[in-house]
């Protein structure tokens, strides 16, 4: 029986030296220090630009036929004299229940023009349901690149991660074929312009 | 007893308050950051540097919250139980010395000052009184709740504390023997503090300085195990074991009333750490003391005796870090079929060699 407590004692004696002189703590002051989160981190989604402030949204509806969750509504319309997308038609109503988002990523993968990415911003605590729908004024990115954030002004919002957009589209080969190593299967974005690709993965690695 | 030493005593009273309550205030923090640690986490960080304000800020919350009282309350017992608890908390450490004694010139001459609040000629009887009084406020709250997890966190206390209480007891006589037998405390008992102190001054063979512990290893840890049943607290806190009967006898209470019995477990444990440190480590003693002497000594002391008091409190919170609450059975087996035993042994082993010492062998 002493032995096991010797055990026991010894075990927590050895954590504490290692907290306080080795690694440190595992837990961070959140709001004051951030994590640093995956590249393809499933956070909030934005709706990018083309560099030259178009959206890219083309109102295909895509992503909503996509949605397991059925909690995106996209009403597209025709452009504009003035055109908002250079496609025949743009988004013209865009919303995302974020309560039913399941944040699977189906719609970044079904849009054809790489319009909807996900973002790392994940927080998205709101006071009522309405708030919780993000419409396409709040979706959208502004022309330099920065996101809208719903509460600018709080003291969560960490405007900075919104730039790191998910990674999926820019992975390259992806099935570890040697010919795409490299290449960006990406437009130019707005704020960002061409974004790196990800380290090269290849199918030794990934055994 | 005159008009100087009545100050000096009401200064040291008021001195012995300020000290428990602003070292209750740093223990709480230091237990939760030293538990943090040990489960890899940062532990209270935002209310002052490091979190060290983080009692304050508690105890201010507590003081403005509504105190509820349970419609079937026995409303005298209920509302005596926590300052029971306080009181019998600090006075506790009223017979503790934290430090050397030292003089100061007066009218009359030279007076000795003497660092404990109280220099009573029983004071380890005192000890007993007093932590043994201090069940009652476990067990009044307990009762007085009107409520079944409080009775049942009560019960529990009076069980623990009538196990562990006769072992703490013992593991005591044996100091108190073990005093009478290597000291000539000229003319004062054994069972005093300051003679019981006095005696673990000096050193064996020059280096290994002459603490109860070393002969009394046997009682210390007796001591050591029922002074963590008697303060109630990890692996020894079925009093208020939050997963089985909610909060023990605490449940009914809130707001300052809650705050008080908080107090009084860190008050506890800060005491029966100070009395560990006082009977078996020497108590304020340690090297350099007597060359220096005067006041800086007198100082100095006071750090070797925090120094002490420090480890023991570490010891405490690491326990409560590891180990995990042990089931009821367990608890009474270890007191009763192990703990008293053991000591009741080395009591009866001392008192023959007492016997032996004072009055000669039988055959002789």
């Amino acid at each position: 029986m002493l032995g096991d407590l010797a055990k026991g004692m010894a075990v927590t004696f050895r954590r504490m030296i290692d907290t306080v002189f080795g690694r440190g703590p595992i837990t961070i002051e959140y709001p004051h220090t951030f994590r640093e989160k995956p590249q393809r981190f499933h956070g909030r989604h934005v709706l990018n630009r083309y560099e030259d402030g178009m959206e890219k949204c083309i109102g295909c509806e895509l992503c909503a036929g996509a949605c397991p969750a059925r909690c995106i509504y996209v009403r597209g319309a025709d452009n504009p004299e003035e055109p908002i997308s250079p496609g025949e038609r743009y988004g013209f109503v865009y919303e995302i229940n974020m309560l039913r988002c399941i944040f699977c990523a189906l719609c970044v993968e079904a849009c054809p023009t790489e319009a909807i990415t996900m973002t790392q911003l994940f927080e998205m605590s709101t006071t009522n349901r309405a708030d919780a729908i993000y419409t396409r004024d709040e979706l959208l990115i502004d022309s330099d690149g920065t996101p809208h954030h719903m509460f600018p002004e709080d003291p969560l919002a960490n405007l900075q991660e919104l730039v790191n957009a998910d990674g999926w589209m820019r992975a390259t080969a992806p099935q570890g074929r040697a010919a795409y190593t490299g290449v960006v299967a990406w437009t130019p974005s707005a704020g960002v312009g061409v974004r790196d690709p990800e380290p090269p993965q290849s199918a030794d690695e990934e055994s | 007893m005159d008009a100087f030493e009545i100050w000096v005593t009401v200064a040291k009273v008021v001195g012995v308050f300020g000290l428990l309550l602003n070292v209750t205030i740093l223990l709480v923090w230091m237990e939760r950051k030293v538990v943090a640690d040990m489960q890899d986490r940062l532990g209270p960080m935002r209310a002052g540097p490091y979190g060290i304000l983080q009692t304050v800020a508690d105890g201010l919350k507590l003081f403005f919250k509504e105190q509820i009282t349970p419609r079937k309350a026995e409303l005298a017992a209920y509302l005596l139980a926590p300052a029971l608890a306080v009181v019998t908390a600090f006075s506790l450490f009223l017979v503790v010395p934290i430090g050397r004694p030292f003089t100061v010139s007066t009218a009359d001459g030279l007076r000795e000052i003497t660092l404990n609040a109280m220099d009573l000629n029983v004071g380890l009887l005192f000890i007993l009184a007093v932590s043994s009084t201090a069940v009652y406020a476990i067990v009044l709250a307990g009762w007085s709740s009107g409520s079944k997890y409080p009775l049942l966190g009560g019960v529990r206390a009076t069980a623990q504390a009538i196990s562990y209480e006769a072992a703490m007891g013992l593991a005591l006589v044996s100091v108190a023997m073990y005093t009478a037998l290597t000291y000539d405390s000229g003319g004062e008992t054994s069972l005093s503090i300051t003679s019981i102190v006095a005696q673990q001054q000096g050193t064996w063979l020059g280096f290994i300085p002459q603490w109860n512990i070393f002969p009394l290893f046997i009682p210390f840890v007796v001591f050591a195990i029922a002074a963590v049943a008697e303060t109630n607290r990890a692996p020894f806190d079925l009093v208020e074991a939050e997963q089985e009967i909610v909060g023990g006898f605490h449940t009914e209470y809130s707001g300052m009333r809650f705050a008080l019995f908080f107090l009084a477990e860190y008050v506890n444990m800060f005491t029966m750490s100070a009395i560990g440190v006082t009977l078996f480590l020497g108590g304020w003693g340690g090297p350099f003391l007597d060359d220096i002497g005067g006041i800086p000594a007198t100082l100095l002391s006071i750090g070797y005796f925090f120094a002490k008091v420090l480890v023991l409190i570490f010891v405490y919170i690491w326990l409560r870090a590891s180990l995990p609450r042990m089931r009821y059975d367990q608890l009474m087996d270890l007191g009763w079929k192990r703990l008293i035993p053991i000591a009741l042994g080395w009591l009866i082993l001392s008192t023959v060699v007492l016997a032996a010492r004072t009055f000669g062998m039988p055959w002789s």
